[in-house]
């Protein structure tokens, strides 16, 4: 009986699997061996690091993806435990507007972003109203700052206040009967809890952030992160091989940041309850 | 209550955030309705550039609704069953296979669209079909189906459901439409949800993928930024906010929790 049912649990998942291997393990298998096998050989997974140019805009994707991931965290840490911890009218509509940007592309992101710092965008107005001349970073790593954050808040948002709602406000009001002030309560008891909350959104949003294509590509294409650099290896130099180590590296670093979250926030969450 | 200062501190900041978010999308739905955009709203309103976009672009919105529906139907085929058995049978061998079937989410959408034309390019029919893009828009969403789908299923004991069907003498499938299915309804309509929505927005794949004739909605929108006037590029934003937002409110409502890791940008 278990052993029929076991065969047909089988065939459910094979069809999944099949789908898996044939479309994503294979590919990726071949990309890797291509990656091994142009003109430089095995070597080109080591051009990654040696070649300044790649070196270059392999360290300024981290630096950027770095930087938007901790002004991110701080941006929807405030406002995401704000918004769980009060009610007021309006709370809804502003929820409603914080998480409208979760299904926007890319593209339309950094469309986003010439909206508000092109060269008809609404900050260039202000400034060019208050006298400080127009102010225009679209195209520019500000450009792509801005439109990584823009991506990333409503996600984090949404983790953030997820772990809010479980925090425990007994511990909050023994902290302060204890004679914590507000600041030493948000280090000692908010952070702490929230922490595998943030670990794990924060993973989420540097890896997105390394392997954002869409955003770069609308606003300049001369700007050097690694998805860009890979899809002008690929499409206009025809540097197939480099392309194809590249994105291997890429793809390592952003799986290795997820499941070492996964590793680290899963323990902690472990170890808290 | 009375509210404090730092309430107010931190609603100030909570709308600034907001205003960042929401002010280019309010801008770029202005954009699309304004004669002239350099000049203002005072060049007046106008629905030509929604024509415009319609006479240039209406293809590309129909492709990108039908492979949203394709995508879905495959999805459902693979990712139910799946879930259904991950759920039924916890265990290192079914963690394993979540894990395989999650991975293309971690890997950027790039890398994955180069590794599927590195493969399959030579495929030429295959290569300049919509089943190119399906592949890729399946692979990615495949996660979300099973995740969500999982998530209902583990959230209460549907074998005890199901055992006492047996004992009146359903039969396997009987038992996994009846039972298993109805009792899951709701993780499938979030991950029906979220499918459709991150399908009809994709792009990182979907630029490698497509070509000249199979163009979707994002590569359209791409192409109208690169090489239109700024208020074709707003209208054709507009086309596609009329598309999603139905979608996020939708998901909004069945699926608060589950959205929180969809999509990339």
């Amino acid at each position: 009986m278990r052993r029929r049912e076991n065969r047909t649990l089988f065939l459910m998942v094979v069809p999944a699997i099949s789908v898996g291997a044939a479309f994503f393990l294979l590919p990726l298998a071949r990309l890797a061996v291509v990656g091994a096998t142009g003109p430089l050989g095995p070597q080109a997974y080591l051009a990654v690091v040696t070649t300044p140019q790649y070196l270059e805009a392999l360290l300024s994707t981290v630096v950027l993806s770095v930087a938007v991931t901790a002004t991110t965290l701080v941006i929807a840490g405030i406002a995401g435990v704000f918004l769980e911890r009060n009610r007021f009218l309006g709370r809804e509509a502003l929820l409603s507007m914080l998480t409208l940007p979760l299904a926007f592309p890319g593209v339309v992101i950094g469309f986003m972003v010439i909206m508000l710092a092109g060269r008809t965008g609404l900050i260039g107005e202000l400034t060019a109203l208050l006298g400080v001349g127009r102010l225009v970073f679209a195209y520019s790593m500000a450009g792509l700052f801005a439109g990584y954050l823009y991506f990333s808040i409503p996600r984090v948002i949404l983790t953030i206040m997820a772990a809010a709602e479980k925090l425990d406000p007994a511990l909050e009001e023994a902290a302060k009967s204890l004679g914590a002030g507000p600041w030493r309560v948000v280090r000692d008891v908010i952070l702490p809890a929230l922490a595998p909350a943030l670990i794990a959104s924060g993973a989420i949003c540097f890896a997105t952030s390394m392997g954002a294509f869409g955003t770069a590509f609308t606003l300049a294409t001369d700007i050097k992160v690694l998805p860009i650099v890979i899809y002008t290896e690929f499409t206009l130099l025809a540097n197939i091989a480099m392309a194809a180590a590249l994105s291997i590296v890429l793809g390592v670093i952003t799986w290795a940041t997820l499941a070492a979250s996964r590793a680290v926030a899963g323990a902690t969450a472990a170890a808290a309850g | 209550m009375g509210r404090t200062r730092n309430f107010y501190l931190q609603l100030g900041f909570t709308l600034l955030v907001c205003a960042f978010l929401i002010l280019p999308v309010l801008m770029s739905i202005v954009a699309g309705f304004t004669e002239n955009f350099f000049i203002g709203v005072k060049s007046g309103l106008t629905l030509r550039w929604i024509v415009v976009v319609w006479d240039l672009y209406a293809p590309t919105i129909f492709r990108s609704m039908y492979i949203a529906l394709a995508t879905l139907a495959v999805t459902l085929v693979l990712g139910v069953p799946t879930a259904y058995v991950l759920a039924k049978r916890p265990g290192l061998v079914t963690r394993l296979i979540e894990e395989f079937l999650v991975l293309p989410v971690a890997i950027p959408g790039l890398a994955i669209a180069l590794a599927l034309i590195l493969t399959y390019g030579g495929f030429r029919d295959f290569r300049t079909s919509w089943m190119f893009i399906l592949v890729g828009h399946v692979l990615y969403t495949l996660p979300f189906m099973v995740r969500s789908v999982l998530a209902v299923l583990s959230s209460f004991d549907f074998r005890i459901l199901e055992e006492s069907a047996a004992s009146l003498g359903a039969g396997f499938c009987r038992r996994f439409l009846g039972i298993v299915v109805p009792n899951a309804r709701s993780g499938i309509v979030a991950g029906s949800l979220t499918v459709v929505t991150l399908s009809i927005g994709e792009f990182n794949l979907t630029w490698m993928l497509h070509t000249p004739e199979t163009m979707t909605l994002p590569v359209g929108l791409a192409d109208s930024y690169a090489s239109m006037r700024l208020e074709i590029g707003s209208a054709y934003t507009l086309v596609f906010f009329v598309m999603i937002i139905p979608l996020l409110i939708a998901l909004q409502r069945y699926g608060t929790q589950r959205i929180k890791k969809v999509g990339r940008a």
